[in-house]
């Protein structure tokens, strides 16, 4: 993984020094609230409903044990003893004090992690596909660009004070896990007519209260051009972006408004005047970086397709995680082992410092120390030989951490509700742990195979539920927490929003209302078709009938 | 209010008449791009120095013909959060070529003196409670910069490969 070199370094230590003396200044009262706020924003200390919470940057989801262990340091030594992964690679700390916070932000700095521009309206946290790689489809390895983006975003002196927040994601595989179509900028790697690899260049995708799926704006981006190109977007949008109404600021907005073809032609304008202003992204920069992705020291080794279907037929919970969480690797011999953080015991993506501890050491043990954070807040092994799966299965199932459920209904995104947020009007982690509950019968979860439930708890969708195969969201209903069924949604390569299926249900009618849609999709479904297919191909009527009755 | 220029202190020659009725016809003014529109022919001949406020949804175009007039060029930031002058000051600089002072006037906060710096001002009109000691040391706050601005300093990929940084670890 990318190391900090002595110029990262000094930025990020002269980062939280800066935010010493500003902390400081404000305990002393010479900043008012007012003042501070912009600045604690900007290193990713927000104000919540009950506490300080502090947001840090896993970026493009690639962690360290040792950069797990000191979240677990942190965890135990700043707030409760346990931490939470948020949809963009994140993790938040919900119970910071403020007087605290330069010293948690020091102790990132020390392994090389941040908060700057988690929060503010800037360009925040890039984030990339979680088998970045060690993925089968993988056409190149998306990390690469994604911190040569990282560096160039970090206090960007143009681009820190945009209209609104902007993210941007990164794809090396035509199978997208990084959903970058509903992001500001996507982009995806594939290879143009002459074989080289470059990017599709997607804006104006997002979520939120007005959802869009992205346009793209370029069908091939050479990778040397990449950072000029951003600029032109970024100075574009910068300068042409709404600044009147903060709903309508994002870029999904203006390129809304004037059209594709019209944002197009604007950033074509700027980058042809850009490239002869600016420094192209040097081939020696970019080889500098590549080499920190080089691949760990893989063992030859073969696949174990016998070794695996004799220990899965032996053992029936070892074949349900095998089945659901287990990831074909590009390396003969090796899988991708995703850890699902959605067990009955803990809010969806929370982790206890002790399971952040234990977790770390099997990294040591059976992946080259390193770790994965995905949008779906799961975490993931992405180096385990394959004949060490049963052993490290056995290890995660004594730390909670081997729910068999990747990618099916129990897995559910939640954003943090309004049990923390201050902006939520519904909770969103009671229905997903109700919704885990009654999915508790493994062969049943099993039976209604791969989907994606998706939970927010108001329309700033942090939860992604207008791409959800199932979204739902929470509002308040005169005091009351009612909740709105979407289907249809989609994330993928093929992203779609999804379609509300009428009117809300009371919080206790939920799950009912959930069952409701499953068992509908049961009957109608052709044998292997998933929920999304067998929605696309049905449409709403039979959903909307069982749910409400023929009117 | 201060008057923060090339890292000191100076005293302000300039009259910002950009919302009066009647330009002066001596002294140093600041005109708004409306009077410089409507008066031009007069204004190019003044002895003293002109200068020109831009309000933040006024463009760098508008005046990238005429930058040659001008020995101030001030662009308004209405509120710290509009930054839409960032991008306007790099367009003076580096598209246009604009050589003379650049002041930042309006919302100016200690905290975006790096980022303007940056970009192209090298003048600042701050609340004079701001202490001048803060602005001493908020500009050496950060010393390392990844991004090319055409400022004359270099950034991280330049320092990189300019003195060959120590081999990736892989």
């Amino acid at each position: 993984m990318y190391r900090y070199d002595e110029f990262d370094a000094c930025l990020v230590t002269e980062r939280v020094e800066q935010f010493r003396r500003q902390t400081e200044r404000r305990l002393g009262g010479e900043l008012t609230e007012d003042q501070f706020k912009p600045l604690r924003l900007m290193n990713g200390l927000y104000l919540q409903l009950h506490a300080y919470m502090l947001r840090i940057n896993v970026p493009y989801g690639v962690l360290s044990s040792r950069q797990l262990r000191q979240l677990a340091h942190i965890a135990r030594k700043y707030d409760k003893g346990y931490g939470h992964f948020t949809t963009r690679q994140n993790m938040q700390f919900n119970w910071i004090k403020l007087q605290d916070a330069p010293d948690a932000l020091a102790d990132l700095a020390a392994v090389e992690m941040h908060g700057i521009q988690s929060s503010g309206n800037c360009v925040r946290n890039t984030t990339s596909d979680q088998y970045a790689g060690v993925a089968r489809d993988e056409i190149a390895d998306p990390r690469v660009y994604c911190e040569i983006i990282r560096q160039w975003s970090t206090l960007h002196p143009e681009f820190s004070f945009l209209p609104r927040k902007f993210k941007i994601a990164v794809t090396g595989s035509p199978n997208d896990r990084a959903a970058v179509k509903v992001h500001d900028i996507g982009l995806r790697m594939h290879r143009n007519a002459a074989g080289e690899p470059g990017f599709e260049v997607i804006v104006g995708g997002g979520q939120g209260r007005t959802p869009f799926v992205g346009k793209t704006i370029r069908d091939w981006l050479a990778p040397d051009d990449l950072l000029t190109y951003l600029d032109a977007i970024l100075r574009v949008y910068n300068l042409d972006g709404r600044r009147d109404n903060m709903y309508k600021a994002r870029i999904k907005i203006l390129v809304h408004q004037i059209g594709a073809d019209e944002f197009r032609r604007r950033v074509d304008a700027e980058w042809e005047h850009i490239r002869t202003e600016e420094p192209q992204l040097p081939q020696a920069e970019i080889d500098r970086i590549n080499a920190y992705f080089a691949p760990p020291a893989y063992a030859q080794l073969d696949d174990q397709p016998a070794l695996l279907a004799e220990q899965r037929a032996k053992n029936q919970s070892f074949d349900a995680w095998v089945a659901a969480n287990i990831a074909e690797h590009k390396v003969p011999g090796y899988a991708i082992v995703n850890i699902s953080l959605k067990s009955l015991r803990l809010p969806p993506g929370d982790m206890t410092a002790a399971q952040m501890d234990a977790l770390a050491e099997l990294a040591d043990k059976y992946s080259f120390g390193e770790l994965r954070v995905n949008h779906r807040q799961n975490l993931v092994l992405p180096d385990v030989e394959q004949s060490m799966l049963q052993e490290l299965w056995t290890a995660l199932q004594k730390l909670d951490l081997a729910t068999p459920n990747i990618g099916h209904v129990s897995d559910i995104i939640a954003c943090p509700g309004l049990d923390y947020c201050a902006l939520a009007n519904a909770r969103s982690i009671p229905l997903a742990q109700e919704i885990n509950r009654r999915y508790q019968d493994m062969d049943r979860v099993h039976e209604i195979g791969h989907l994606t439930i998706n939970i927010s708890g108001c329309m700033n969708a942090c939860g992604h539920h207008h791409v959800g195969h199932i979204g739902i969201l929470g509002v308040d209903k005169k005091g009351k927490e009612f909740y709105q069924f979407t289907l249809g949604g989609s994330s993928d390569q093929n992203a779609s929003l999804g379609d509300r299926t009428g009117p809300g249900f009371a919080a206790e009618d939920a799950v009912d209302a959930l069952e409701t849609i499953l068992n509908t999709y049961l009957q109608v479904r052709d044998k292997g078709e998933r929920f999304l297919d067998t929605y696309r191909r049905v449409g709403m009527q039979p959903f909307k009938e069982a749910l409400y009755g023929t009117a | 209010m201060a008057l923060l220029k090339d890292g000191k202190i100076a005293d302000d020659i300039y009259q910002d008449v950009s919302q009066d009725s009647i330009v002066p016809v001596i002294g140093p003014v600041i005109v708004s791009l409306d009077q410089w529109d409507a008066h031009r022919a007069s204004l190019v001949n003044r002895k003293d120095p002109l200068g020109i406020v831009l309000g933040s949804d006024e463009k760098a175009e508008s005046i990238a013909a005429d930058l040659a007039h001008f020995d101030l060029v001030a662009l308004e930031f209405p509120k710290f959060r509009d930054g839409r002058a960032y991008s306007t000051a790099r367009l003076l600089r580096s598209r246009y070529g604009y050589k003379g002072e650049l002041r930042a006037v309006g919302d100016v906060l200690l905290e975006q003196l790096h980022f303007m710096s940056r970009v192209g001002f090298n003048s600042f009109l701050v609340k004079s409670d701001d202490a001048v000691s803060d602005w001493e040391t908020a500009a050496a706050d950060i010393t390392v910069w990844y991004q090319p601005t055409g400022d004359g300093r270099p950034s991280v990929i330049e320092l990189r490969h300019k003195h060959g940084s120590k081999s990736a670890a892989g």
